[in-house]
């Protein structure tokens, strides 16, 4: 009786899951995949004729290409700001973690109050105006790393509090500078938060729309985000062609998440618990 | 490195024999740890969240074009008060923020529960759940937006197979915010769920196994094993969910632009439509108030969470 009510609870799970969280996403394949009449109907049916491919022909046409200037955007500030990001937040999170003092405890303040407050938008162009930053790749570079920081620094210190202190005090006894030691000792040994910072950020950054609209305006500065507007504006009856438009730029978080699922569910956890 | 070994291994003795004076352990210390380390990640916070942040309190004060400001006094804010359409967005923003936050709560509670129970095909339940978080907000709410549609929408479709007249979800002005809020607990349920999950694993398998000995039923295990003990888990849920729901912009935005009339606005949206307009400094304003809003909800909860710990 009682494996008999188990079996008909994960059935019942399985059923309202997929219906909630899949049927979504089978609505973008489905409409991705027909033609422009049969698509501005909006319904949930296998497509009369199936034109994924030509649709994504198209869509890579519209606007002379804008969407693979807009993927190689996306993909130089992603990889860019995510790099920068990773390697400042470890030597951040190493040195707040393992010193005392007021600098430290001020680094940490800074970054916990970074965490919170969302930042002020016109003041920041402000500032990236007199940097001569404002609407530069360099500058939404900068503006990514700062905002995905304070998470990477708590989860690296974090992470740091698990590894002996007296793995760097032998480094340094044997003569390693603390560059050597940070490199060839800290670093290495953070691997696995490292890959979770990566597979997060990536997707945080690569998904951002907000902080390219602000402070990367312009049309060769599209990000792939962007062109979803594009489309809303300009082809309104595309509607095939706009969801084809969502289905590729879903593509490469997608791909991220197969790979390291375990690493993005771990890592997402015990950030989130210990930070 | 051989050398470097054994220059020091005749020293290394010496510290047992005679202890080095504190002053000479904490030089090394801080050698070892250089304060330049946090100097790149801290410079960047200073320059890009520092600066324009305390700036902002100054420039939300004045009219404002980027190139020069007239200090106006509190106008910005009277403004802000007085006008229903943006005191509206205040209120939105604090209902959005509330829905979104109780949802997640529960509906992450429930389905992390679930997901740890002895239930089939368990991977692929949780990939599902968490894959939503992975699709950016804009292409969700997009799809969403044609879901939701009144007549054509698959929802509606749905609901009048069963005979029910569903409602201009995103038309009807009294509905837009929670339908929108709606999409966002589908979206960032996720999130929430594993860290549900990660909280329920920590608690001791024998507390379930001696409460079923002495009887206790499913409810009365879920009620006084479960949810005190998954306390530190929904203090991260809720604090993390309250401060992004607040925040919130993307979603909005893209389902309703704030429509029908202002009865979606937040503070977000606010912000954008008045910087887009070139009134700067009222968009500023609209900022600092968001940063008050968060820190005024943010840390007393935050505060109550951890008494609430220390006294368990």
């Amino acid at each position: 009786m009682r494996s008999h009510s188990h079996i008909v609870r994960g059935l019942v799970a399985l059923a309202v899951s997929t219906i909630v969280f899949l049927v979504p996403f089978a609505f973008i394949v489905l409409t991705a995949s027909k033609t422009s009449a049969d698509a501005s109907r909006f319904e949930f049916s296998w497509p009369g004729d199936f034109v994924l491919l030509q649709n994504i022909a198209e869509v890579f046409k519209v606007r002379d290409f804008v969407i693979v200037r807009a993927f190689i955007n996306s993909t130089t500030l992603t990889v860019s700001s995510v790099a920068v990001m990773v390697v400042l937040a470890a030597m951040m999170g190493y040195v707040v973690q393992r010193r005392t003092g007021l600098f430290t405890s001020a680094a940490r303040m800074l970054v916990l109050a970074a965490l919170i407050v969302p930042s002020a938008v016109v003041p920041t162009i402000w500032v990236l105006q007199a940097l001569g930053l404002y609407k530069q790749m360099l500058g939404m570079i900068l503006i990514e790393v700062t905002g995905g920081l304070p998470f990477c620094v708590l989860l690296c210190s974090a992470f740091v509090a698990t590894i002996p202190r007296e793995l760097d005090e032998a480094a340094a006894l044997d003569g390693a500078g603390p560059l050597r030691v940070f490199f060839r000792v800290i670093l290495p040994l953070l691997k696995p938060v490292v890959v979770t910072m990566v597979v997060v950020q990536s997707v945080a950054v690569f998904n951002d729309f907000t902080g390219p609209l602000y402070f990367l305006p312009g049309e060769e500065n599209a990000t792939v985000q962007a062109t979803l507007f594009n489309f809303q504006s300009q082809t309104l009856s595309q509607w095939n062609l706009l969801f084809a438009d969502i289905l590729l730029i879903t593509v490469p978080p997608l791909v991220l998440y197969l790979f390291f699922n375990r690493q993005i569910v771990e890592g997402m956890v015990n950030g989130a618990v210990k930070g | 490195m051989t050398v470097g070994t054994t220059a020091v291994a005749p020293a290394a003795p010496a510290p047992s024999e005679h202890p080095p004076p504190r002053r000479q352990r904490g030089r090394s210390t801080r050698s070892r740890y250089p304060l330049w380390f946090l100097l790149p990640g801290g410079g960047l916070l200073v320059l890009l969240f520092v600066v324009p942040t305390a700036t902002s309190f100054y420039f939300s004060l004045t009219r404002w074009t980027l190139f020069d400001s007239t200090f106006i006094g509190l106008e910005n804010y009277a403004t802000f008060f007085q006008d229903p359409q943006l005191f509206g967005s205040f209120v939105h923003t604090l209902v959005y923020a509330v829905i979104t936050s109780v949802g997640k709560v529960l509906s992450g509670l429930a389905l992390a529960i679930l997901l740890n129970g002895r239930i089939i095909a368990r991977g692929y339940l949780r990939a599902v759940v968490f894959f939503p978080v992975l699709v950016s907000a804009v292409g969700i709410g997009i799809t969403f937006k044609v879901l939701f549609d009144p007549f054509d929408g698959l929802i509606n479709r749905v609901l009048g197979i069963v005979g029910i007249d569903g409602p201009g979800w995103l038309t009807n002005p009294d509905l837009a915010l929670t339908s929108v809020a709606m999409v966002d607990i589908w979206k960032g349920v996720g999130v929430s769920t594993l860290i549900f999950m990660a909280g329920l694993v920590a608690i001791p398998r024998d507390y379930y196994e001696s409460a079923h000995i002495d009887g206790a039923t499913d409810w009365q295990r879920f009620r006084f094993i479960t949810l005190p003990l998954v306390g530190p888990a929904t203090m991260t849920v809720v604090i993390l969910n309250v401060i992004s729901g607040l925040r919130s912009f993307e979603l909005i935005w893209t389902m309703t632009g704030g429509g029908p009339g202002f009865t979606s606005d937040v503070l977000a949206s606010v912000i954008y439509k008045k910087y887009q307009a070139g009134l700067y400094g009222l968009s500023t304003a609209g900022n600092v108030v968001m940063f008050v809003v968060v820190a005024a909800i943010t840390i007393p909860l935050y505060r109550w969470f951890r008494r609430r710990e220390v006294a368990q």
